[in-house]
């Protein structure tokens, strides 16, 4: 069993490492396309320069970003994983040696006592662990360290269900309006709706993990992840801000059950470094590494 | 334009630059965030000195990822952190203390623009999240300041840079905002969009 969670530990930190140092290259091929559609200077600066650092990061296995943010884990634990509660004492065990051996900025603050220097803290919360329970017998873990410029612009709102799908959409337009240039565009859009005040924000947190380009099973609202993401471009934020290049590479929404009364919308938005990597360990100890979008 | 600078700046040569404008830095630039400036600015109030002299140097709004080895600092990363989380002093910063030039991304907003106005400053804008390209212009770690109080992100990093940037100018001491101009055409297209789905 020690074996075992050494494996998971070892495992989560490489994780960490890979998110913080490579980015999918699905996301590098859409900023790719991204440039050699941008006819300014301004916007292409700011792409290339994107491009460039991506790659130093990449060849020098440094985080391509000085804020490696917090650290979240998606975690999915079969039935038959030996593993349990342990888990949770790995991953922030994990935690603490990524940020000496990748490394990541510290940056797990107690509104006391300051920086706590080693991205743990506060009673348990900090990292962050989604912990879904499913079947078959192996773990599934996904490294997701976010950065706060982008964590900071997003936006939460609960809705007159009156206002049904056009009230969603313009609340969306809204929020992205009003995050501008402040999060690092070109952005991905993440988009929870219902469940409650609180679901509708994980949701949209999970919602910039479904895989790159791929729409909702329901094609209505494959429709409108579609449309949202042509209207958001229109804004013309462009890269950086600064009214050049695209403005999102992606957006996904995810749904749950409302209450009656209400009409829940969270929106997470994620720079143009959505950081991640995912494994999958099988009860016997095998790892398989997915660095993909 | 093209611009390469060394500090201390000259009030003169900041005048000269116009929004748009690229500048490269060589000598001084600092790092200080929202806790830094708050630091500085109070301290200042008491009648006392920050460690560090900003004047015409870059103030760079950045939390970097430091290492230390053999007893010497390196940098792993350092690019620009959100800039508008400094807007609340950054204009009572600059007419207090002076620097030539703010490095960051996302842009500030009216009230750091009228301080650049009228104490020749400008706001040079790195490209948010390059913070390999940023530490590639890095070349020494002259000091730290305020590292056991705030922490690493939050403390005052001095570094000996060259040829620092590319940056683009996108607050002058003109009046020029390029931010606030992009920000303004969002917001028009905003409300055309969201009249459209009105129908």
């Amino acid at each position: 069993m020690a074996e075992l969670e050494k494996l998971v530990e070892n495992t989560a930190v490489e994780l960490l490492r890979i998110a913080a140092t490579e980015l999918p290259v699905e996301y590098v091929e859409e900023i790719k396309k991204g440039l050699e559609e941008t006819d300014g200077a301004v916007g292409r600066a700011q792409l290339g320069n994107i491009l460039e650092d991506i790659d130093l990061a990449r060849e020098g296995s440094k985080p391509m970003c000085q804020d490696t943010g917090i650290v979240a884990f998606m975690v999915k634990v079969g039935d038959n994983f030996p593993l349990r509660s342990r888990l949770k004492e790995i991953l922030v065990d994990a935690t603490r040696r990524a940020t000496e051996e990748v490394p990541l900025r510290p940056n797990a603050v107690d509104m006391f006592k300051g920086n706590t220097r080693d991205n743990v803290g506060l009673n348990g919360y900090v990292p962050m662990i989604f912990i879904d329970l499913v079947p078959g017998g192996d773990l599934e873990i996904i490294a997701m360290p976010k950065g706060g410029g982008s964590t900071n612009i997003a936006a939460h709102r609960m809705l007159k269900p009156g206002l049904g799908w056009k009230g969603i959409k313009q609340f969306v337009i809204e929020a992205l309006a009003e995050a501008g240039s402040l999060g690092c565009p070109p952005y991905f859009v993440g988009i929870g709706i219902g469940g409650g005040e609180d679901l509708c924000m994980t949701l949209a947190k999970k919602a910039l993990l479904k895989p790159f380009k791929s729409r909702n099973e329901n094609p209505d609202v494959a429709a409108i992840e579609d449309e949202l993401l042509e209207k958001v471009n229109q804004l013309g934020i462009g890269a950086m801000g600064l009214g050049e290049g695209p403005t999102a590479l992606d957006l996904h929404i995810e749904l749950a059950a409302r209450h009656p009364a209400s009409l829940p919308v969270g929106v997470v938005i994620s720079c143009w470094a959505l950081r991640h990597a995912r494994a999958v360990i099988t009860g016997e100890g095998q790892v398989s590494i997915n660095k993909s979008a | 334009m093209e611009h390469h600078l060394t500090t201390p700046v000259r009030e003169e040569d900041i005048r000269k630059l116009r929004m748009g404008d690229l500048v490269y830095v060589t000598g001084t630039i600092i790092t200080a965030r929202d806790e830094a400036h708050l630091e500085a600015l109070e301290l200042h109030e008491k009648g006392e000195k920050p460690p560090v002299d900003f004047k015409g140097v870059g103030v760079f709004h950045c939390g970097p990822i430091m290492k230390k080895a053999d007893g010497e600092w390196t940098v792993i990363a350092a690019g620009p952190t959100t800039s508008a989380r400094m807007e609340i002093f950054q204009d009572n910063f600059i007419e207090t203390f002076r620097p030539a030039i703010i490095i960051g991304k996302g842009g500030m907003g009216d009230r750091t623009s009228k301080a650049c106005q009228e104490f020749g400053c400008v706001y040079g804008a790195f490209t948010g999240g390059a913070a390999l390209l940023a530490a590639r212009g890095i070349k020494n770690v002259r000091d730290v300041f305020w590292l056991e109080e705030m922490g690493m992100p939050e403390c005052l990093w001095v570094y000996d840079v060259e040829d620092f940037g590319p940056m683009i100018v996108t607050i002058d001491t003109h009046g020029g905002n390029m931010t606030q101009d992009v920000k303004t055409q969002v917001t028009e297209r905003m409300e055309k969009i969201l009249a459209e789905m009105e129908g």
